[in-house]
């Protein structure tokens, strides 16, 4: 995913076009639509209430587009105001850090990740929205559960996830004698050598890429039994599973193109968009700029979920965006109001058709959503929560978890083992330490 | 103006005479105190406070948004066995060191030739300066560009020559990557130091050439024995600012390698930002960042020891 990265001008641009066929309701329809809801909604908005609302910011500009129409349509129908300030990924976090410190500034965050687990006590109990979402919409996938709940109580309500996924040229694929994406461990390496022999080679980033990197890496450490921590925060890295994950990503690697340890969140990007690359893990960015730049590529690329693991389950590592109302929010029946209408059916399909599958639900419902099956390209990217584990694993969402990726803890051991610098058992001891650091 | 001695008053006070405020309204220390406030103010505001702020952090385990509780030195305890921490002091040390040593000797060398007469002088002056002129986040991308594993031009240039005959890994490989960072950080650095010694070379009289060439002195004598002796303290004081320049660098590795691959280019600076702000341990970023204090203060107290001896100002025989 080159998510983190601001070389994505050309997705930008194209967001704009689609936002047309991608909006099913004009604005009048959706205000008309927003004030009968608001008479029948549970939720009664603070009459002249203002909300300040943080949201990261956006990557495909008809997503934008169709959520500040979603914002302006609340505003009307039930006479708020909401101040929408976007923010890039880094910088959230401490902004709303520092937010439920002072206890001043924002009402609302739309952050990322652990976001409602860094101060679970100043996040107001959103359980009537979900539940009022869940029963309406199919019920929670799993993974946003774990992304919105702590100790039976939701914190925080998962909005959407952006999914890495493989992104791979079909004829590639073919050539190196696999009819159909593996589905299981050894296939996908077999892939992976068959098509560096014939010179068209995968990659996947080493480096220090917060989306991508994290992504594939702690896949194969989950498909292989390994994990970080155990289900109560202990970090049991160290263990013959994690080893053989090692062994199996150093099998990969030496098939890759050369360069991934040094690669950023935008680098395969561009090397998949140049033709040089071939396989990659990757939010759907290079699909969408494909369709508008190269043509070719479009046509002869596909996604795919990544194998599944040694026990036959996928589990994949998901950026999840989850919402939350500060306590010390003056209006929190607005803000739940405002959460629940944008997530209801007639504002969210329209939202996630213009995010050209750049984001995926949590709400099972949304997979009738006809974005995801108009181009049986974007399909894969329809059932991103149900593979998706959030960065603690098996254990509770926290901010230890978050903070193991934001210090490239997996990453970092995989890179020490792919390019030598450090044995099995050395690289593996010093992730354990580099983790009880964190989970101390 | 009157002067009051502030060591006499003993005795006026006991014959009851000026008051204890006539007497400090005329002194000249009081007044002295009252001017430098302000300066005072601003320094300790601004640098003393968050420096202070900083070191009692790294005692702390506060994270991003919230306080943290005093806990000793365990966050320097962790560092000390933590073998990313000490990799990144060995990163740079040898960063600093290497890239500060390539800088002085090509912008003394730069200087030297900018010090002589020739066509468009103050063009090519200027256009010296520019490395250090553009934004180092525009270089930085620009270098990120050249060295980027699949479209560095670098690596096209070769392949096209018949030199090589597959990408060159710039940033993957841990020599690369720090030799790299190292280029970059010289390209951008040499324009500091060649202009500031140019400036210094300027001062040198040109009647001790003459004097020098009339006893027959070679030109790397006159180099030896005048231009160097007197360049000394500038060179002093120049490379005291690259040393620290080059060892709080940041955004050009934050920009082209964010420390990789493997934690090979990562400085001090950077881990202290990976850790303290993108992971939010304030209080561990805190002291990553207070570790770099004593080398910071012994690279000063060399210089400043340096710059107070006649031997390192006048030449070596006149102590």
């Amino acid at each position: 995913m080159s998510m983190f990265n601001t070389d994505r001008r050309s997705l930008l641009k194209g967001g704009a076009t689609m936002l047309a066929a991608a909006a099913t309701m004009s604005s009048d329809q959706l205000l008309g639509y927003a004030k009968a809801w608001a008479q029948t909604s549970q939720w009664k908005p603070e009459p002249g209430a203002k909300i300040n609302l943080l949201r990261w910011k956006r990557f495909v500009e008809a997503e934008d587009v169709a959520f500040m129409k979603i914002v302006d349509a609340f505003q009307k129908a039930n006479n708020v105001t909401i101040n929408v300030s976007n923010e890039s990924y880094d910088d959230i976090q401490p902004k709303a850090s520092v937010a439920a410190n002072t206890g001043q500034g924002l009402d609302m965050v739309w952050g990322l990740y652990s976001l409602p687990f860094l101060f679970p006590s100043k996040c107001v109990d959103v359980t009537d929205v979900a539940d009022y979402l869940g029963k309406k919409c199919g019920g929670w996938a799993d993974s946003g559960k774990a992304y919105g709940m702590l100790n039976g109580k939701w914190i925080g309500i998962p909005v959407a996830a952006t999914g890495g996924l493989v992104n791979y040229r079909v004829a590639a694929m073919e050539k190196a004698g696999h009819k159909e994406f593996p589905k299981d461990l050894a296939g996908f390496a077999d892939l992976v050598k068959g098509m560096n022999k014939n010179g068209t080679p995968a990659g996947m980033a080493l480096g220090h890429a917060s989306g991508d990197a994290n992504g594939w890496l702690h896949w194969a450490l989950w498909a292989h039994g390994g994990k970080l921590i155990d289900k109560d925060n202990k970090v049991v890295v160290n263990s013959p599973e994690t080893a053989k994950s090692l062994e199996y990503v150093k099998g990969l690697y030496d098939n890759f193109v050369p360069g991934t340890a040094s690669w950023n969140d935008s680098s395969n990007n561009k090397a998949f968009l140049a033709g040089q690359l071939h396989l990659t893990v990757n939010g759907i960015s290079i699909y969408v700029t494909a369709k508008k730049e190269n043509p070719q590529i479009a046509e002869d690329m596909n996604h795919a979920h990544l194998p599944a693991g040694l026990d036959g389950k996928t589990r994949e590592l998901h950026l999840g965006f989850p919402i939350l109302i500060f306590s010390f929010s003056k209006y929190p029946q607005a803000c739940k109001a405002f959460t629940a209408f944008m997530l209801e059916q007639d504002q969210f399909n329209p939202w996630i058709e213009a995010a050209q599958g750049y984001l995926s639900h949590f709400l099972l419902d949304y997979d009738k959503n006809p974005v995801w099956t108009a181009d049986p390209k974007t399909t894969p990217y329809r059932s991103v929560a149900q593979t998706a584990s959030t960065p603690a694993g098996e254990a509770q969402m926290s901010e230890n978890a978050a903070a193991a990726i934001a210090d490239f803890v997996v990453v970092d051991m995989y890179a020490n083992y792919c390019t030598g610098r450090e044995d099995v058992k050395t690289a593996m001891a010093s992730a354990e330490r580099a983790a009880k650091r964190i989970f101390r | 103006m009157s002067t009051v001695q502030t060591s006499m008053p003993a005795q006026a006070v006991a014959a009851g005479e000026p008051s204890f405020w006539s007497r400090l309204s005329g002194n000249r220390n009081w007044a002295a105190f009252w001017f430098m406030l302000p300066t005072a103010a601003f320094l300790i505001l601004f640098l003393a406070y968050p420096l202070g702020l900083g070191v009692w952090m790294s005692f702390t385990d506060e994270r991003i948004g919230r306080a943290g509780a005093f806990i000793g030195i365990e966050n320097y305890q962790w560092l000390w066995d933590d073998s990313i921490f000490w990799l990144s002091v060995f990163n740079t040390l040898f960063y600093t060191l290497i890239a500060s040593a390539i800088k002085f000797a090509i912008g003394l060398y730069l200087a030297l030739l900018l010090n002589r007469h020739m066509p468009f002088k103050a063009i090519i002056r200027s256009i010296v300066l520019i490395p250090f002129i553009v934004p180092t986040v525009l270089s930085a991308i620009a270098f990120w560009w050249i060295y980027d594993s699949q479209f560095s031009i670098i690596s096209w240039s070769l392949i096209k020559l018949g030199v090589i005959h597959s990408n060159i890994n710039f940033l993957g490989d841990s020599d690369w990557a720090r030799a790299s960072v190292i280029f970059a950080n010289v390209w951008r650095g040499v324009p500091f130091v060649a202009i500031t010694l140019l400036a210094g070379l300027q001062t040198v009289s040109p009647s001790l050439y003459e004097a020098a060439t009339l006893d027959g002195a070679t030109s790397w004598q006159r180099f030896r024995f005048i231009t160097y002796p007197l360049l000394t303290p500038i060179i002093a004081v120049v490379m005291t600012f690259s040393v620290l320049f080059t060892f709080t660098d940041f955004q050009l590795i934050w920009a082209l390698t964010r420390g990789g691959p493997v934690n090979a280019t990562h400085l001090m600076a950077t881990l202290s930002y990976q850790r303290g702000i993108i992971s939010g341990r304030l209080g561990e970023g805190a002291a990553i960042a207070t570790a770099m204090i004593p080398f910071l203060v012994a690279a000063i107290a060399i210089s400043w020891f340096g710059m107070q001896r006649r031997k390192w100002q006048q030449g070596s025989n006149n102590d």
